[in-house]
């Protein structure tokens, strides 16, 4: 989506950018007749002043040879937009490869994920068409996504979400080895990086949270109806699991080449090559029994560096375990 | 940035779009306003907006209009031009919408962002908000390219070109260096791969992204790569990560009140009568005692494992590397 400047600040927008947006724009207002200024700035993300500016700008070209004419001809009074004139360019510029790329493969991995298929499959047919050679480079981009399945937790927070109602969630929390109990009013179930979860408004923190479903030991549909938050509507950072906040502690780990998958599913702060594929790392968490349960795991093949009461913690917890075994 | 340089770029669209013969730079020049008498300067200023307009992906062809003419001139012509007209109906109008928040990279979420206008500029249709709410209420997958060897290698498949780079593949202490003709770039489970042909090894390999270390180089120029026939980069990508079958049987000791996720997926709990109380026996599937030891030894003193012997093994050697 188009980025926001800082209020006030001009928005920097290269020439090539601005004619690619003109080259939308009036098509955009060609195929509807006539649309509100404020509509169309919202669609194209700049401001009336922007789209005012890049309507002047159409409408001032001008060619001179072989007799001077303007080929663009239109108005924007009452606040409404009319291109009376647009010559050639009266229809949008084929899609680019990067662009029919980006729109197959996520429409792909809407397929891929379920739902509504037949909406996703009629429409990526259209676009293949509408874009022809630029559709090739998509086809060698694959998404492959296992999509939750089976009765039980999917098929009842399915049911909770069509419904609107309130599900009641003995979730698990690895870093304490417990289960917890809390009503959650369902936002929409989310893929991300090959595991499902559910966003959704826990009543417990009151705030927007995600629950991996693969934590999710039981669920109660409620006979109660879900509220929607104002503050959950956003789809903003969907993605963004892991939130730094002021109170995370830091820990410092030495990873041997074995353990570098640490880096790829643990929210890493910093990380320094040592050589011989070692890595030095700084995770950010709120819990370090997270970090005494990753330590345990590694072995020799990680140590914690600091804090030294976490290293402490770790070997307590290792001897405690051995000693079981003697 | 500057107004008069989009001016004329429109301006050469336009009077190229509408021309059926190739104009000459010399015809363009006396026909759109901006451009300084015939020369050096000129010349290099046509050359920038011709590079910038095919960059905006505008078709601008060369050629002659005919066997007399001395010089090649532009046109663009209109059907390598236009979108094809395109209809949606209500549903896919939702689709769209709900689609266009799959990419989680800026690059690739403006790229989606920019071919949306073009679709809502192709049609008069309405935007489907309303089916996009009640759409919303499906399941919905996040496409995150935080691997900083993505953008080039997803450049490298668009425009057929080899590239090399270094990776340091899962416990190898040395990184090594690869010459890859790249075929695709794969997403499964979340995570990316990019598949091709192995140039030192000859022979084709599948790499991890975020084991590749270092810069991404382009090593060749746009479609000296070939993609061979019957390639299926998703299908070699299934192969190098495949998951064993959970075909072995441990049994552990677990302390009441613990190990959560293990007495969720057990095949069977019972009060260890042989042990002190306070414990159950549990019984479970697992595939890999390697990586079923690493989970095994996070749970510290909550578990023992009484069988088989090689993952009693397993689990008590990570204890004690932990311990050292």
């Amino acid at each position: 989506m188009s980025v926001q400047s800082a209020a006030g600040a001009p928005r920097m927008v290269t020439s090539a950018e601005r004619l690619r947006r003109l080259l939308a724009l009036v098509p955009y207002v060609v195929a509807r007749r006539s649309v509100g200024l404020a509509e169309t700035a919202a669609t194209f993300g700049m401001t009336e002043r922007e789209l005012i500016d890049d309507l002047n700008l159409a409408w001032c070209v001008e060619l001179k040879s072989p007799e001077p004419f303007c080929p663009i001809d239109l108005s924007y009074e009452d606040g409404e937009i009319t291109i009376s004139q647009a010559e050639s360019i009266a229809r949008p510029l084929r899609l680019a490869a990067d662009e029919a790329s980006a729109l197959l493969v996520a429409l792909r991995a809407l397929a891929e994920s379920g739902g509504d298929s037949d909406a996703v499959a009629s429409l990526i047919a259209k676009i293949e068409d509408a874009a022809g050679a630029a559709a090739a480079a998509s086809s060698q981009v694959k998404i492959h996504i296992d999509p939750p399945n089976g009765p039980g937790v999917p098929s009842a927070l399915n049911d909770a979400l069509t419904a609107g109602q309130r599900v009641h969630l003995r979730y698990y929390v690895p870093s304490r080895d417990e289960a917890t109990e809390r009503d959650v009013d369902p936002i929409r179930m989310l893929i991300i990086e090959g595991r499902t979860y559910l966003k959704g408004w826990c009543r417990r923190a009151e705030g927007v949270r995600t629950f991996r479903l693969d934590r999710i030991l039981d669920v109660a549909v409620l006979d109660v109806p879900a509220e929607v938050h104002e503050e959950a509507e956003s789809d903003d950072g969907d993605a963004q699991l892991f939130r730094p906040s002021e109170s995370d502690v830091r820990a410092e780990l030495e990873l041997a080449a074995g353990a570098r998958w640490v880096t790829e599913y643990y929210p890493c702060e910093s990380q320094t090559e040592l050589g011989e594929g070692r890595l030095r790392v700084v995770l950010r968490t709120q819990d370090t029994s997270l970090v005494r349960r990753l330590a345990l795991r590694l072995g020799e093949d990680g140590r914690v560096i600091a804090p030294a009461e976490l290293a402490e913690e770790v070997r307590a917890a290792a001897a405690a375990a051995l000693a079981l075994y003697d | 940035m500057s107004k008069r340089r989009t001016e004329r770029l429109l301006s050469i669209v336009v009077l190229l779009l509408s021309s059926r013969r190739y104009l000459t730079a010399e015809q363009i020049r006396a026909s759109v306003f901006g451009y300084p008498d015939a020369g050096e300067s000129f010349k290099r200023m046509f050359e920038r907006d011709k590079e910038e307009l095919r960059e905006l992906g505008i078709p601008l062809e060369t050629g002659k209009s005919s066997a007399l003419d001395d010089e090649i001139g532009y046109r663009i012509r209109r059907q390598d031009y236009e979108l094809p007209e395109i209809h949606l109906t209500p549903g896919e109008a939702a689709a769209l919408g709900i689609a266009s928040r799959v990419w989680q990279s800026a690059e690739l979420a403006g790229a989606y962002a920019g071919a949306l206008l073009k679709l809502k500029a192709a049609s008069g249709d309405n935007d489907g908000e309303e089916d996009a709410q009640r759409m919303s209420r499906s399941i919905e997958p996040r496409l995150t390219t935080q691997e900083k060897a993505f953008g080039p290698l997803w450049e490298a498949v668009r425009d057929r070109r080899p590239v090399t780079f270094t990776h340091q593949a899962s416990g190898r202490p040395d990184a090594i260096k690869r010459e890859l003709e790249p075929w695709g770039v794969v997403n499964r489970r979340g995570h990316w791969y990019v598949a091709g042909h192995d140039r030192g090894r000859e022979a084709p390999r599948v790499f991890r992204m975020s084991r590749i270390t270092g810069p991404v180089r382009l090593s060749g120029p746009p479609g000296s790569v070939k993609v061979p026939d019957g390639v299926d980069v998703g299908a070699m990508v299934k192969d190098w990560d495949r998951t064993p079958p959970r075909d072995r049987t441990a049994v552990l000791r677990i302390r009441a009140g613990a190990g959560v996720p293990l007495r969720q997926w057990a095949r069977d709990v019972a009060a260890d009568t042989d042990g002190a109380p306070g414990w159950d026996r549990v019984t479970l599937s697992f595939a890999d005692s390697g990586w079923y030891a690493e989970y095994l030894a996070s749970f510290g003193p909550d578990i023992v494992v009484l069988d088989p012997p090689d993952l009693r093994e397993a689990v008590i050697r990570r204890l004690k590397g932990a311990l050292a």
